[in-house]
């Protein structure tokens, strides 16, 4: 990015940026006796590709739907777009301009890939009971939603399949499906949940041009991801979890050298056990 | 018995009211079940409530207007009073609930102390007489048919050509509203509420509306049904009543819009020629067995279908495949 | 059983809420009054009333206690019929008496229309002016409806600990019979509506067998292990191959109601319409434990229910198979990535179930009746105990069943027992509504 916004910004956890979309103060999710999410201070600057990394069992997953309503914390208070919104419902969410995609992905099998895009367009007239029943008051708005559906679909290569069932397509396609859908509903913040998990290497490729295009659009994307090399070609900021906690923030390049990344990576990878990513 | 008027028996209840009413009943059920995915196992509880409208309206000396008005505002309260604080629950909650709800409401009706509203367990009766469900009949007297088993009274013919008049028209409605955005947005609850309220629908008041208008639906039903009986009485509105319009709205097709409709009268002659049928060729059976037998067919036939043809008869395999997740 | 957590007291603090609120808030001792003296009525008496045999008849004769001597209330309205039919009636003339021809034996409803009492009578208990049940077998069978003052309220603290008692006996097997239907839920996600049918399974083997001679404790020794054996089959013949096909929860729960309703009916044409009861149930006399009225058969019962209730809780708790089955509830993939063989689970969690559900079945009909039927009628009580506790808590099962057992026992004592059950699912929606995860529910997590 010829002039980047966060050049002066110092590479530590919780630091302040100077435009945030997202800006979390004393999160915190137990279960039982574990703390599954304990994070003190963080901002998510707008209109940046930020990424959230971590080993298994890090947190990243509940905090994320945590900050997206899809969880409830034990304490903690964050504002979106400079509204406070803990407590607040996805669907409330959605609406101020926060979307977000799942994992395991989560296109709706028996509706056609059309419907799946229609389905996420804001404001629908049609959505209310009454005037759903009278069709001149929505077929206007259902134009136009076709419409934008059909450029995004073109966009992500999925026009031929308009009118299949969704859960005819490839695992690839749904992703982009999802991405795709989640556009329809004009978000500020785009979160995607590992977005790359369980794709092949072409596909990856292709995937990560629609994130960079996001930003280059003007949104701000958060995401989750796993897998370091995806995450040092596109993202303007790392964010890394460990046991709860944000223990380092910065540039890629600054990530890719903090000891205490490395450790908290090695740390648990070595001996190879498994540990329970607690959802 | 002859083997044409078992058949033209077994026609005549699923063309009859028993289709109809039934068909009417599923309508409510298939728009909460089968384009919603609420597990609504106490819609039984619903029809009771248009019936005792009727009934209680009859009772008081009131119009037959109002006791439709009682009976589907009750409906919508039970509803409410249901849907909101279950809704925001797991699907395992809604039906434990409504299956309990429904059941209640049975006891409550039954029991001695309950007789100056609901008639306790011998019910109200009298009510085609006081609420003129008949009086605009324009048949005049007389049979109509084919034969000698397809046959109708000027009665029957009143209660039928009333039941599946409004069978059309709700189905219409239905119709149109499964096809509006709205209709959408209960698809996409059906398949994974999580996405659609991550894509700001709200997900509880969909699922509410849904659940308030299939109860209405079941209660117009309910209404219909004490209409035609001309009395009211606990013992109908059972569990199995229930389960018998889950089989009517899977053997049509779930989420379909005509899938209630050809689902009940499907139904209804399967069940009327086996019943023929077992009369037929045992003889020496029992009423109650020759019941119990038809019954277990039922549940047998229930299983078998959900297995091997879940999609029913209008829904499309495609769509069925589509759905394995 | 999706998340194990230390009891904390104030669960149990909601528990005993709500048994206090149901406790009387001062247990009056009174005496009943003899209320049968001078009313006693007999065949001969009943011929000579007539003025001749009474032929296929039920017959009868009001009488009440007023001011210590019997009265009779003339102009009563008795009615006879059989299922929807009235089959006829009659009025009681002045000495109280009431014949009514039927048409033979069979099972009858003899009802008093209460409206036709003169002033100053009035039925005991005002739920019985319907006896529902009244079996002819002999052509003629006296009708006995209870009349004077109605003493509820004025019962003693004996009757309160008894009918207590009563109601944690009715929960212990309730919880006997429901914690396998919570197992399953926890280890497939399946509401299986069709367990109704494995409680009704167990009670109808236990009676074939001890009818054709076999010693009572054996055939239910043989009962259980059938049942068990039959959830096995379940698992093997029909869930076992539904899980495999992916199919959805809702579906395979329509499939358990097809099952339960095709089981149900069958039993019916096996077992015949009528309730029967247990050799092993006859002649019970209930004597004295403290304030506790109670039968030998109560007392076997409780104790082998809470004896079954101990042994499962250790399998849980101590086992390397209980281990197994709480981590295939937790966490399928989870469990079947550490080593543990989750079909081989399932279907051991299966046959717990069967067995259990049978043995529920059988001390069911030991308490009441064994009916082809008997387990549908217990079904919804079933599900109330299993979402009281949380749903798939073993546990939360057992205490939501003693909850549901004991307010639906004492619930008789202040309101219309007609209602009982009505309070007992009235409790199951309030809790939900105070707390939608159950009493020992762990909290719903999304994502």
């Amino acid at each position: 990015m010829a002039d980047d916004p966060l050049a002066s910004v110092e590479p530590r956890a919780g630091v302040p940026k100077p435009d945030p979309i997202l800006v979390v103060d004393g999160v915190q999710r137990r279960y039982g006796g574990l703390v599954a999410v304990d994070v003190d201070h963080l901002e998510v600057q707008r209109g940046v590709i930020t990424s959230l990394i971590g080993p298994n069992g890090a947190g990243k997953t509940t905090f994320f739907n945590l900050l997206c309503g899809f969880d409830k914390p034990d304490a903690g208070r964050w504002t979106f777009r400079g509204d406070h919104v803990e407590g607040t419902s996805p669907h409330v969410l959605a609406r101020k301009g926060m979307v977000r995609t799942f994992q395991l992905t989560k296109t709706l099998g028996r509706m056609t890939v059309l419907d799946n895009m229609l389905l996420a367009g804001r404001d629908q007239r049609g959505e209310s009971a009454v005037r759903g029943l009278v069709r001149g008051t929505w077929k206007g708005q259902e134009a136009e939603l076709e419409a934008k559906a059909h450029d995004l679909l073109v966009r992500f290569k999925l026009d031929a399949k308009a009118g299949d069932y969704a859960a005819g397509l490839s695992g690839g396609q749904r992703k982009l499906l999802e991405m795709a859908r989640a556009l329809m509903t004009d978000p500020a913040l785009v979160m995607l949940d590992e977005p790359m998990a369980g794709v092949n290497p072409a596909l990856t490729q292709s995937l990560l041009g629609h994130v960079t295009a996001l930003r280059d659009e003007g949104m701000s994307v958060l995401f989750v991801e796993h897998d370091m090399d995806v995450i040092m070609t596109i993202s303007d900021w790392v964010v890394c979890m460990a046991e709860g906690r944000v223990i380092a923030e910065g540039r890629p390049a600054d990530i890719a050298g903090n000891a205490e990344v490395i450790e908290a990576y090695l740390g648990i990878d070595h001996g190879g056990s498994v540990s329970g990513e607690i959802r | 018995m002859s083997w044409i008027s078992v058949f033209a028996l077994a026609l005549q209840t699923a063309v009859g009211f028993q289709g109809a009413s039934y068909a009417l009943a599923a309508t409510g059920l298939n728009l909460q079940f089968g384009y919603t995915g609420l597990s609504n196992f106490g819609h039984v509880g619903f029809l009771m409530m248009g019936a005792y409208g009727m009934a209680i309206a009859s009772d008081r000396g009131w119009s037959i207007w109002v006791g439709l008005a009682l009976g589907i505002g009750a409906a919508v309260l039970l509803g409410l009073a249901l849907g909101i604080p279950t809704l925001r629950l797991r699907a395992d909650y809604l039906s434990v609930v409504t299956i309990a709800t429904a059941e209640i409401l049975r006891l409550v009706a039954n029991a001695r102390p309950s007789a100056p509203v609901t008639g306790a367990s011998r019910g109200i009766g009298g009510l085609s007489e006081s609420l003129g469900f008949f009086r605009p009949n324009f048949f005049p007297e007389g049979k109509y048919g084919i034969g000698n088993s397809f046959l109708f009274s000027s009665r029957q013919l009143w209660s039928m050509v009333v039941a599946w008049s409004c069978v059309l028209v709700v189905t219409l409605l239905v119709r149109a509203w499964v096809r509006s955005p709205w209709g959408r947005v209960l698809r996409a609850i059906r398949e994974d509420e999580d996405a659609a309220r991550a894509l700001g629908k709200n997900v509880v008041v969909f699922k509410l509306q849904s659940f308030v208008i299939g109860g209405s639906i079941g209660a117009l039903a309910g209404a219909l049904i004490a209409l035609d009986a001309g009395s009211v009485n606990p013992g109908r509105w059972i569990a199995p009543l229930t389960f018998a319009l889950y089989t009517v709205v899977i053997l049509g097709g779930a989420g379909t819009v005509w899938g209630p409709v050809v689902g009940a009268v499907t139904y209804w002659f399967l069940l009327d020629f086996v019943d023929g049928a077992l009369n037929n060729l045992w003889f020496d059976v029992s009423d109650t067995t020759a019941g119990a037998v038809r019954l277990a067919l039922m549940g047998v036939g229930l299983m078998l279908l959900m297995i091997y043809r879940p999609q029913g008869i209008l829904g499309s395999k495609e769509e069925m495949l589509a759905s394995g997740r | 059983m999706s998340h194990h957590r230390p009891l904390r007291p104030w669960r149990f603090a909601l528990v005993l809420l709500v048994l206090v609120a149901l406790w009387p808030a001062a247990a009056r001792a009174q005496e009943g009054d003899d209320a049968d003296a001078g009313c006693a009525f007999t065949k001969r008496e009943a011929i000579e009333a007539n003025g001749g045999p009474l032929g296929s008849a039920i017959w009868g004769r009001l009488c009440q206690v007023r001011e210590g001597k019997p009265s009779y209330p003339e102009g009563v309205e008795i009615t006879v019929s059989q299922g929807e039919e009235e089959v006829g009636s009659a009025t009681t003339g002045a000495d109280g008496v009431f014949v009514i021809e039927i048409p033979g034996n069979g099972t009858y409803e003899v009802s008093l229309d209460v409206e036709t009492l003169p002033k100053g009578f009035s039925l005991t208990d005002a739920d019985r002016s319907t006896l529902g049940n009244v079996r002819v077998n002999l052509g003629d069978q006296q009708a006995a409806f209870r009349l004077g003052e109605d003493t509820r309220g004025q019962r003693d603290f004996s009757d309160y600990a008894t009918t207590f008692a009563k109601g944690l006996r009715l929960g212990l097997i309730i919880a006997v019979a429901a914690v396998g239907l919570s197992l399953v839920y926890g280890v497939t996600g399946l509401i299986n509506f069709a367990h109704a049918e494995l409680v009704t399974f167990g009670a109808i083997v236990a009676f074939a067998l001890s009818d054709a001679g076999v010693p009572f404790w054996l055939a239910v020794a043989l009962a259980v292990v059938a049942g068990g054996a039959l959830g096995l089959a379940n698992d093997r013949l029909l869930w076992r191959p539904l899980r495999r096909r992916n199919m959805a929860l809702i579906s395979q729960m329509v499939v358990s109601i097809g099952l339960s309703i095709a089981a149900r009916n069958i039993f019916q044409i096996v077992f015949g319409p009528n309730s029967r009861r247990y050799v092993a149930a006859a002649g019970q006399r209930e004597s004295a434990y403290g304030p506790f009225r109670l039968t030998t058969n109560d007392l076997l019962i409780m104790g082998i229910s809470v004896a079954v209730l101990v042994a499962l809780t250790v399998l849980l708790r101590r086992t390397r198979l209980g281990t197994a089955i709480r981590a295939t509830a937790d966490n399928q993939d989870l469990a079947a990535s550490s080593g543990i063989a989750v079909d081989r689970i399932i279907s051991i969690v299966w046959i717990i179930c069967g067995a259990l559900a049978a043995l529920g079945g059988i001390l069911y009909g030991l308490s009441v009746t064994v009916k082809y039927d008997m387990g549908f009628i217990l079904l919804l009580s079933l599900f109330a105990a299993v979402v009281l506790g949380g749903l798939g808590n073993a546990y939360g099962a057992v205490l939501g069943a003693i909850v549901i057992g004991v307010v639906q026992e004492m619930s008789g004592l202040f309101i219309d027992t007609a209602y009982k059950f009505v309070v007992a699912l009235l409790v199951l929606i309030l809790v939900l509504l105070i707390r939608p995860q159950g009493i020992l529910g762990s909290r719903e997590r999304f994502g």
